[in-house]
């Protein structure tokens, strides 16, 4: 069956500065077919859709749509030839209703009605089986209300070509499966869908051929009942990578940090944290699962300092003492003259745990720099430090005095945790350590929590990817609406158990708290 | 839709902008491009001054390097201009690199000159020169102190917008001047006679050598200052990201405070130079805006002390160069302004290629075959 072709890439390429994006990429999707781009991160996918959808300009390469060669200069151009593409950060007006975001920006001829446009929108959802109250608010949504907003967006726009980029980050597996379905769906209306992901196991199940891109190049593209998971691994990486990560049993485990009924509100007063309560052991990974925005991060900076509690206890155990200190409101500083080695890995890199600006070695000193008598700062130790790091992370670098935001995303995590490892933790907390990061850093950065687990550490690992969770951690604890929903053994539970406790009590109004 | 295609298809841009990756960008790259807009800029205002003012523009830039360097007075009245203009612009440095947007710098120097003077006024009398230079330099200083610590306060404790707080300051120490002169001048002109038998000592027999010397050496503490101590370090994590300062324990309040503190001491030194050092007297137009140029000579300098003498020396010989054109050449001293502002804009706009680089799009020479 020769389906007619839709959309077709020929020998793109774009760089940035030094780095070349794309490289001589040739793709094309067909008329009523799902194809699955897949590549690590930092591989050119987003890059070269970015290209179709008219937010790049290749530098070099043609694009033909419907067979005639096109020029996409704006995104506006992409719409003329009905291509359309859902980014990663959704393009909403948070005081805007469903309808309203969908109708900003369309230029018909005529006026403006908008009992036009939710009428349109209603057979939209009709059509495709969206679940969606044309007339609830942005700010009211969850995540994964504001995604089928922009969807749906994009069809009413009339686009035939339907670009997502990482659609499931932000999803619960119940959520992504209903999303898929409506996938399907389009494409038995003949529309062409293209899903940009790097999730094997999502490629697997929805698409009809998979493009691989590697470094920016296109690999190949093959039939997806043809593929197996390692032979797709295979192409993304170039060599067969054992996909497992080592898991030792904890040894000795002591109770470390207790965590008791933390309340605390945002600036609205609507609860933030909603009585958390567990305990973090020596020796063991305790993972935190939860979707984005549960208050996986507040919980973390909490214990830090960093975040204002109405109510509750942080209590640590010295593991050579024995003695224990409350660290609640208690500032960094404070905390650390306490004497207890907390290290923490935020998830704003470069916003919060580094200075983009600033070199390696400056970035060293953000922990130390009033280590040393006197009014001036002592640059040496740092510097050490710095150079050991650089060597022993294998850090890609010009020199320790390249400002980090140089640097690529692997590489910046890699001196942020190298600098927290230094200080000879004895919790470790780390959000989100691997987010934007490449099979091969993802499992340095593994690798440095699983060493720091063997030499005592208790470690707190807060993740997105739920198959990551079940490898690394011991146990697995699920927040919801800033409330534990479950405590589960990491090696025992299934990610479907996870997954229900991740939306248990979506009545209390998880929307509330989701991403501003 | 085929149509649509085919004229859409005209519209491949010629050129599109790419950014450069800035660990490629060399030294003698950035040197050059600089070197080309000055070149460009002296260019293009030289062919403005031929058609406008009808000069040959050769003998107007000449004037301009004779109007700053023509004479050992001149050079001295440059020296000053420049150790006024950078002594200011060090005080404003130290905020701005932690973000907070000090606008009133020319309220801040202005309140000093009011402080010292009002101490020479007084106190001239009653006690020996020695005290009396101790007591106007602690007066001068703490009223600077006193100017920024306000905002300051302001800011930290109730994050307060410290660009309106500063700038609003400044007229409050212009009417505290204009008050003070319709109040304690007696003979009514509003004009305050000079005291120079108050004033700083006359170093070398050259009136501004001690400016000079004075400003010379703050340009290198607060260098060091910025550069290599822990509270220079401290005001650079505030200034690149809050966040970060929170996350490592720095006490934000704390550093913002003390940092306009400093800024507005190096205001009161600025205000005890001009007015104990250099007029011994004073007027609600005694800072000249300074405060104001000094934001343009430290952004200039990208908050480098060391690069912003060359900065304020820019600014104080276009601004010398124009007044003597338009005394040599009898030239409205708007030209002048339109010349400073074209190589004004010619240095800034220069930055635009050193981030980036406009590429010619090889799609269409592709097309057009």
């Amino acid at each position: 069956m020769a389906k007619p072709i839709a959309l077709e890439c020929r020998g793109i390429t774009k760089t940035f500065g030094r780095v070349v994006a794309n490289k001589n990429c040739d793709l094309e999707v067909y008329k009523g077919e799902i194809l699955a781009i897949l590549g690590e991160n930092g591989s050119g996918k987003t890059t070269l859709m970015n290209m179709v959808a008219g937010i790049y300009y290749p530098d070099e390469g043609q694009i033909f749509v419907d067979g005639q060669e096109v020029t996409i200069a704006s995104p506006k151009d992409a719409f003329a030839y009905k291509i359309g593409m859902i980014h990663q950060h959704f393009k909403l007006v948070d005081v805007f209703t469903a309808c309203e975001n969908i109708a900003l920006g369309v230029e018909d001829e005529g006026r403006y009605r908008l009992a036009d446009v939710r009428r349109k929108v209603i057979e939209i959802t009709q059509r495709y089986g969206f679940v969606i109250d044309p007339d609830k608010r942005v700010a009211d949504m969850s995540v994964s209300e504001k995604q089928t907003v922009e969807i749906i967006k994009v069809l009413y726009r009339g686009a035939d070509v339907l670009i997502l980029d990482e659609p499931t980050a932000v999803l619960t597996p119940q959520e992504t499966d209903k999303l898929f379905a409506v996938l399907r769906r389009m494409r038995e209306d003949n529309k062409s869908v293209i899903i940009i992901t790097h999730k094997l196991h999502e490629v697997l199940s929805l698409s009809d051929r998979v493009a691989v891109l590697r470094r920016g190049e296109h690999i190949g593209t093959v039939n997806t009942a043809d593929a197996t998971e390692g032979v797709l691994t295979e192409m993304m990486m170039g060599v067969k990578v054992e996909l497992s990560i080592e898991r030792s049993e904890p040894k000795n485990p002591q109770e470390r940090l207790k965590v008791e009924d933390l309340h605390s509100v945002n600036e609205e007063g609507r609860p933030i944290l909603d009585g958390v309560s567990f305990t973090a052991y020596s020796g063991e990974i305790l993972g935190i699962a939860g979707i984005a925005g549960s208050g996986q991060r507040e919980l973390l900076e909490s214990i830090a300092g960093l975040h204002q509690l109405t109510q509750g206890n942080i209590t640590y155990q010295d593991p050579k003492t024995g003695k224990t200190e409350n660290l609640r409101d208690k500032n960094p500083l404070q905390i650390r003259d306490l004497g207890v080695r907390l290290s923490f890995v935020p998830e704003d890199r470069l916003g919060m745990g580094l200075v983009g600006n600033m070199d390696i070695v400056d970035n060293m000193m953000l922990r130390s720099y009033q280590k040393g008598r006197g009014f001036f700062l002592h640059r040496r130790e740092p510097r050490d430090l710095a150079l050991n790091i650089i060597e022993d992370l294998q850090v890609v670098t010009p020199s320790a005095a390249t400002p980090v935001r140089q640097l690529s995303g692997g590489n910046v995590q890699k001196v942020l945790v190298g600098r927290e490892i230094a200080a000879a933790p004895t919790v470790l907390m780390a959000a989100y350590p691997v987010r934007g990061l490449d099979v091969n850093a993802s499992y340095t950065i593994y690798n440095l929590l699983n060493r720091q687990k063997e030499k005592g550490v208790a470690v707190i690992f807060v993740g997105e990817d739920l198959d990551v969770l079940m490898e690394l951690c011991d146990r697995i604890l699920v927040i919801n609406a800033g409330r534990v929903t479950g405590i589960v053994d990491g090696r025992t539970a299934r990610k479907e158990e996870i997954g229900l406790l991740m939306t248990k009590s979506k009545e209390e109004g998880v929307g509330e708290y989701g991403e501003k | 839709m085929e149509n649509m295609a085919k004229s859409e298809k005209k519209n491949t841009p010629l050129l599109h902008i790419v950014k450069r990756d800035q660990g490629t960008v060399t030294w003698y790259y950035k040197l050059i491009v600089r070197a080309v807009a000055i070149l460009a800029a002296i260019l293009v205002s030289g062919i403005l001054i031929t058609i406008l003012a009808k000069a040959n523009p050769i003998e107007v830039y000449g004037s301009m390097v004779d109007g700053v360097f023509g004479s050992s007075r001149r050079i001295w009245n440059m020296l000053q201009g420049v150790a006024m203009l950078l002594c200011v612009s060090l005080a404003v440095t130290p905020a701005f690199k932690m973000k907070f947007w000090n606008i009133g710098a020319e309220g801040q120097v202005l309140i000093s000159g009011l402080a010292c003077v009002a101490t020479m006024m007084f106190l001239g009398d009653t006690m020996p020169t020695a005290l009396l230079l101790v007591v106007m330099t602690v007066v001068s200083v703490l009223a600077g102190m006193i100017w920024a610590l306000l905002p300051a306060l302001f800011k930290a404790y109730w994050n307060t917008n410290e660009t309106l707080f500063t700038l609003m300051m400044n007229y409050v120490a212009t009417q505290l001047v204009a008050w003070f002169l319709k109040a304690f001048v007696k003979n009514g002109s509003g004009v305050l006679t000079p005291m120079p038998e108050y004033g700083l000592p006359v170093i070398g027999g050259k009136a501004y050598l001690l400016n000079v010397l004075l400003v010379a050496v703050l340009t290198i503490a607060v260098y060091v200052y910025l550069r290599y101590s822990k509270h220079g370090y401290e005001i650079s994590v505030v200034g690149e990201s809050e966040n970060t300062a929170r996350y490592i324990g720095i006490n934000v309040k704390k550093v913002v405070v003390r940092t306009m503190l400093i800024s507005g001491a190096i205001c009161g030194i600025a205000g005890l130079l001009l007015v104990g050092g250099t007029n011994h007297t004073i007027s609600t137009t005694t800072v000249g805006g300074r405060g104001f140029t000094a934001i343009m000579v430290s952004w200039l300098a990208k908050f480098n002390p060391l690069y912003m003498v060359l900065t304020s020396f820019l600014l104080i010989f276009l601004e010398m160069g124009s007044q003597q054109i338009s005394t040599d050449f009898r030239i409205s001293s708007s030209i002048a302004d339109i010349v400073t502002g074209i190589i004004l804009l010619f240095i800034i706009g220069c930055e635009f290629f050193l981030q980036y680089r406009v590429v010619v799009s090889k799609n269409r020479k592709e097309n057009v075959k």
